[in-house]
């Protein structure tokens, strides 16, 4: 039986004595392609970072590709693609490869430096995201969307086999956010690559991701979106139109209108 | 006097020597510190030397063995208070800079004063540097910088985003530590050269300076090296020319460089 990506048990957050995540158990594996959401506030970024390792977690247990947490090491497995574009330094003085480049570190033994392959890699990627032209532009100089696209390069030129997004679209313009959905796509179905992608943005997160995650300090709903629109408790959570927005930008096919919610 | 003639002083050559190792030190530690927004720590870690030094010259040792173990676990208190005291890193500075002075008044005052070996620390005095300090300051600063060499992609890393840095398996808080650990050693190698007083211009200076000209990370450590070096050398030649104090010279000139890389990057730009 394969191993799961992602398994997520029991896990608990707390800042301040008072609970940012609780009872928090999932597992998401190979192929998943996954739309976490939840209002602002609701502990998404929480569990990221704990997933990531950077939050220790009051309680619970987190294993990556079978190995816990704090044990894990195939880092070179795991991308990750922050939230924080807006925070990026203008001033920072890196070009757009010395930036890609640092999503090649996590497979490197010491001393860490770049061979010529390395380069190969970053120019594939780069080309990828129609960013070559730009490879040795300072990463300050570019606009909102071409650092996003950056950041997305350095996310996946290590072929990660999973993919952790934060808020990804809210710098790029639509016709690039349709393209940064094209290449997760492609990953996903091409490549196997499990994705989470983070976002406050239920009502358009359906049109790209086939499962929902939503959290909202613990889980309200996890499992596919044909489930999520048959389902009674989230008609309580949503209201019937909420939903069926959500249901009808995943899948205009899904009927959530017929009053049909048997199967939860 | 005569160009060659100049160079025939052995304090001058030992001094230029000196100077230029350090200089090339600091300046790649400052680029570092200048993009984590951790600059000051050359002032905090600067005080603290003085105390150290007031403990030396009340012990009768070097000051140079004195520091480097005492400012190195300063360097590991400021960091350990902003991981783990929740005190924002300048607050955390502050902290072990005022610790710093107050410490090294106390010594002086119990010592009844040091005057003029005191005051040679706090404002330089590289053209009396002896032959031993500038051997433990080039064994010193070629250690530094190939501790930098060998971790430059893990240090870039961190300092253009730390969380992605741990997200992908570099160890933050071990190249943290050794980071400011590096930085101790390199700010009491060069109370020498500028003094305690003097030492953040050091570290901040040929930062910014590059930051206005180069374009790309690489560019700008190469960018600060040789502002730090031409300036620590002209600096010395200027200052023994002039008979003016040689620490305040380099950084005088050092706000020079920056001044004149700023208009450029304005004169570029527009």
């Amino acid at each position: 039986m394969p191993v799961d990506v992602l398994s997520v048990h029991d896990l608990y957050f707390r800042y301040n004595s008072s609970d940012v995540l609780s009872g928090i158990s999932f597992s998401i594996k190979k192929g998943d392609y996954i739309g976490l959401v939840g209002p602002n506030g609701s502990g998404k970024t929480t569990l990221i970072k704990a997933i990531l390792g950077l939050l220790k977690p009051y309680s619970g247990r987190i294993t990556l590709f079978g190995d816990d947490i704090g044990a894990f090491s195939r880092w070179d497995k795991v991308g990750y693609l922050p939230q924080h574009i807006a925070a990026l330094n203008p001033r920072f003085p890196a070009t757009v490869s010395e930036v890609v480049a640092m999503g090649l570190l996590s497979k490197k033994q010491f001393p860490k430096h770049m061979t010529r392959s390395d380069h190969a890699r970053i120019d594939n990627v780069l080309d990828l995201l129609d960013m070559k032209k730009l490879k040795n532009a300072p990463v300050g100089e570019l606009s909102g969307g071409q650092q996003q696209r950056v950041l997305v390069a350095r996310a996946i030129v290590n072929d990660p086999e999973f993919l952790i997004v934060d808020e990804p679209t809210d710098a790029l313009d639509p016709e690039m956010r349709d393209r940064f959905f094209e290449i997760m796509q492609s990953l996903n179905k091409q490549k196997q690559v499990a994705i989470v992608i983070v976002t406050h943005d239920t009502g358009n997160i359906g049109r790209y991701t086939s499962k929902l995650l939503y959290v909202d300090k613990k889980i309200i709903f996890y499992g596919s979106f044909e489930d999520f629109c048959k389902s009674r408790e989230i008609t309580q959570f949503f209201g019937e139109f909420a939903q069926h927005v959500i249901c009808h930008r995943h899948n205009q096919n899904i009927d959530c209108s017929s009053g049909d919610h048997g199967t939860d | 006097m005569e160009l060659t003639e100049f160079f025939r002083y052995g304090f001058l050559q030992r001094a230029l020597i000196a100077g230029t190792f350090i200089g090339i030190l600091c300046s790649t530690l400052g680029v570092f510190l200048v993009l984590r927004r951790f600059s000051l720590i050359g002032d905090g870690l600067a005080h603290a030397t003085f105390g150290s030094v007031a403990l030396a010259l009340l012990l009768k040792m070097s000051p140079l063995y004195v520091s480097i173990p005492i400012v190195m676990i300063c360097s590991v208190g400021i960091l350990r208070l902003t991981e783990r005291a929740r005190l924002y890193g300048d607050a955390a500075i502050g902290v072990v800079s005022s610790l710093g002075i107050a410490g090294g008044v106390m010594l002086s005052s119990i010592a009844g004063g040091f005057n003029i070996d005191l005051f040679s620390y706090l404002f330089g005095s590289i053209l009396s540097i002896s032959e031993t300090e500038v051997f433990i300051s080039i064994g010193l600063s070629i250690f530094v910088i190939l501790m930098i060499i060998f971790y430059y992609n893990e240090l870039l890393s961190i300092t253009f985003d730390e969380d992605s840095a741990k997200a992908s398996g570099i160890n933050t808080e071990s190249i943290n530590t050794m980071f400011v650990l590096l930085t101790a050693v390199t700010v009491v190698l060069s109370m020498k050269v500028v003094g305690i007083m003097l030492i953040s211009a050091l570290l901040i200076f040929p930062a910014v300076t590059a930051l206005q000209i180069a374009r790309s990370f690489k560019a700008v450590m190469l960018t600060a090296s040789l502002s730090a070096v031409v300036s620590v050398v002209s600096g010395i030649v200027v200052s023994f020319s002039l008979d003016l104090p040689t620490g305040a010279t380099i950084v005088m000139i050092n706000f020079i460089f920056f001044l004149t890389g700023l208009t450029y990057r304005r004169i570029i730009k527009v």
